[in-house]
């Protein structure tokens, strides 16, 4: 994002300036009207009803009380839905980054002239729906396939894998982990393997190489696809309902049982609030981890 | 680029010799690295292969194989409730897309020309907009939409209710950010000697723009567009809070199939729904591996890589 600040810099001073302000403002205003209206506005809405009541018929009555936070943090019941989020998105991303660094290493270092093939080959799954690839599971998991098959090597009739937590996480690393793959992918590529050559010729052995040579490279891509799926997964809301049949309650799930089951509109913004609150702490944990580690590199949230 | 050329020099000769000896879990590693590779994209691709031919199935369970039919897919497409889904897709995605994709090109040039702060506030919101879980945005949106409704209606004794408007309107936010980082990346990487000749030349601004910049942008404008369709085609999660009566697309119908139980016709407008978008994913991929060979910039990788580059 910094080298096009200076090419913004430098294109100004070609022009002059009477009615490109005009021309600017023409140019930015819609897209500047979309995020006022329809992020900013209903951001600030959930924010300011947070603090309010819930009116008698559901929606929110005007108010200024931190009843809804305090019912949020202290009913242990209520806040269980976010561990369970937390949880899970935490099991996600490790999934997704046992599945995801050997692949992306392969691509990198062993594909040679099919890379773009292999690239494409991670980037169709991701261009299909989302919903396809979600329920597609209900199908492999069901009870006359993985399911029962798992079952009856186990002996047991009544196992399941649908509706409890690992069929949601069986989705969660599924459906994100070409998020995670990308970004570790690109810095594996831009790798100096001449490092690697060395570490070998002075006899390092091959796990001591990737500890100590391709790990600590990896380092931002992998922070990046790491941050790149836990914050979807921490507000997944398809996936615990198709694939746990609504039993694993997730944070999504509690929002949207407040909003429209319940429809006490205040609570679920104090929830909706809480959730913003965890992804910036996750992103400002991430800034400050990448300013730490980099010296001159760019390094872009996407 | 540099590793084939060292791996023939002395010392890979003699890290060679040592191979045998100490590094003798040489062959596992490679063997376990190529296994692992083909299992993961074999899980990747297993679940969609599986939609797919049930979607042919000839029972009316869709989780058990009995033979080969067609029969679906006729009944999909005389399904009314689909016709109508299909229908309302098609009028969400594509103004979506056309306005999405003008709206956030215009940013991203209009930005080029404002000051720092107003940019560091840009860029902030577009970061939101795609940070913030799609569940908040879309609950959020509802509460906005319902409230301001509710209240306009009061007032002017109108009948303003969520429906295609609104879709189009809340799926436009994520799209317009997803459409402004792309051609942001490709202006930064543009060539700004061209736009430098053709002012020396005295070409008119409008004149520099349509035959210098906008070509040069023309890939990551063609990505952005497909992107912001394809979205907008995919979505349930925003689609189905700010949809009003009438107003559901083909991935409410399918959820709502999804909730009842799977069934073959189920499987059968996924497929047709897999292959819409996988189209357009080959027509964006053949546009723009194309264009780049013929401009010889830019990213060689087509769609594909356009997508991996901006996620890494």
């Amino acid at each position: 994002m910094a080298a096009q600040v200076q090419t913004a810099e430098e294109a100004k001073g070609v022009r002059g300036r009477g009615k490109s302000a005009l021309l600017t403002t023409a140019l930015v205003f819609p897209a500047g009207l979309w995020y006022m209206a329809l992020l900013v506005a209903p951001l600030v809405i959930v924010t300011i009803f947070s603090f309010g009541n819930r009116a008698k018929n559901g929606g929110w009555d005007p108010a200024f009380t931190l009843d809804n936070y305090s019912r949020l943090l202290l009913q242990p019941e209520r806040l269980e839905p976010f561990i369970t989020s937390l949880w899970m998105a935490v099991a996600g991303t490790i999934g997704c980054l046992l599945v995801g660094l050997p692949l992306a290493y392969f691509i990198a270092t062993r594909a040679r002239k099919h890379k773009g093939l292999f690239i494409l080959l991670l980037v169709i799954p991701f261009w299909t729906s989302f919903l396809i690839r979600t329920y597609s599971w209900l199908i492999v998991l069901g009870k006359e396939n993985l399911g029962g098959f798992i079952g009856t090597l186990v002996g047991d009739p009544d196992f399941r894998i649908l509706g409890t937590p690992v069929a949601v996480l069986v989705g969660l690393v599924y459906g994100y982990l070409p998020l995670m793959v990308f970004p570790l992918y690109v810095t594996l590529e831009r790798m100096d393997r001449t490092l690697v050559e060395a570490s070998k010729d002075l006899g390092a052995a091959r796990w001591a190489t990737f500890r100590q040579i391709t790990l600590p490279i990896a380092l931002p891509g992998l922070i990046t696809g790491s941050i790149l799926v836990f914050i979807p997964m921490m507000g997944e809301y398809v996936i615990p309902q198709i694939l746990g049949y609504g039993r694993t309650f997730l944070a999504g799930n509690a929002l949207v049982d407040a909003f429209i089951q319940t429809r006490n509109w205040p609570f679920g913004s104090a929830m909706a609030v809480l959730l913003i609150i965890v992804m910036l702490i996750t992103i400002t944990f991430y800034v400050w981890f990448v300013n730490r580690g980099r010296q001159g590199r760019e390094v872009s949230v996407l | 680029m540099t590793a084939p050329a060292v791996s023939v020099t002395g010392p890979t000769t003699a890290r060679r010799g040592t191979k045998a000896g100490v590094d003798r879990w040489g062959g596992v590693v490679e063997f376990w690295l190529r296994a692992h590779t083909a299992v993961v994209y074999a899980f990747l691709y297993l679940p969609i292969v599986i939609v797919v031919l049930f979607s042919f199935n000839a029972n009316r369970l869709a989780t058990i194989w009995t033979g080969f039919s067609l029969e679906w897919y006729g009944v999909a497409l005389g399904d009314q409730v689909v016709q109508s889904a299909l229908l309302n897709s098609f009028s969400v995605a594509l103004p979506n897309a056309i306005l999405a994709t003008l709206f956030g090109t215009m940013a991203a040039l209009g930005l080029q020309r404002v000051g720092r702060k107003l940019r560091a506030v840009f860029d902030g919101l577009t970061y939101i907009s795609i940070i913030v879980p799609e569940i908040v945005i879309a609950l959020s949106t509802l509460v906005l939409f319902a409230s301001s409704f509710s209240y306009l209606n009061d007032a002017l004794g109108t009948k303003i209710q969520l429906g295609i408007p609104t879709i189009i309107a809340a799926h436009m936010l994520f799209n317009i950010s997803i459409v402004l980082l792309l051609v942001r990346a490709r202006l930064s990487g543009m060539d700004r000697t061209l736009v430098e000749a053709s002012y020396d030349l005295y070409a008119t601004p409008w004149r520099t723009f349509r035959q210098i910049t906008f070509p040069q942008l023309l890939p990551a404008i063609v990505a952005g567009f497909l992107l912001a369709f394809t979205f907008s085609f995919d979505d349930y999660v925003i689609t189905s809070f700010v949809s009003g009566p009438g107003s559901s697309t083909l991935p409410i119908f399918i959820f709502g199939q999804v909730k009842r139980g799977v069934s073959p016709e189920t499987n059968a407008v996924a497929t047709m729904m897999l292959l819409f978008t996988l189209a357009m994913l080959a027509v964006g991929q053949f546009a723009l591996t194309r264009n780049a060979r013929r401009s010889g910039g830019g990213s060689g990788g087509g769609m594909a890589g356009m997508i991996a580059e901006q996620s890494g």
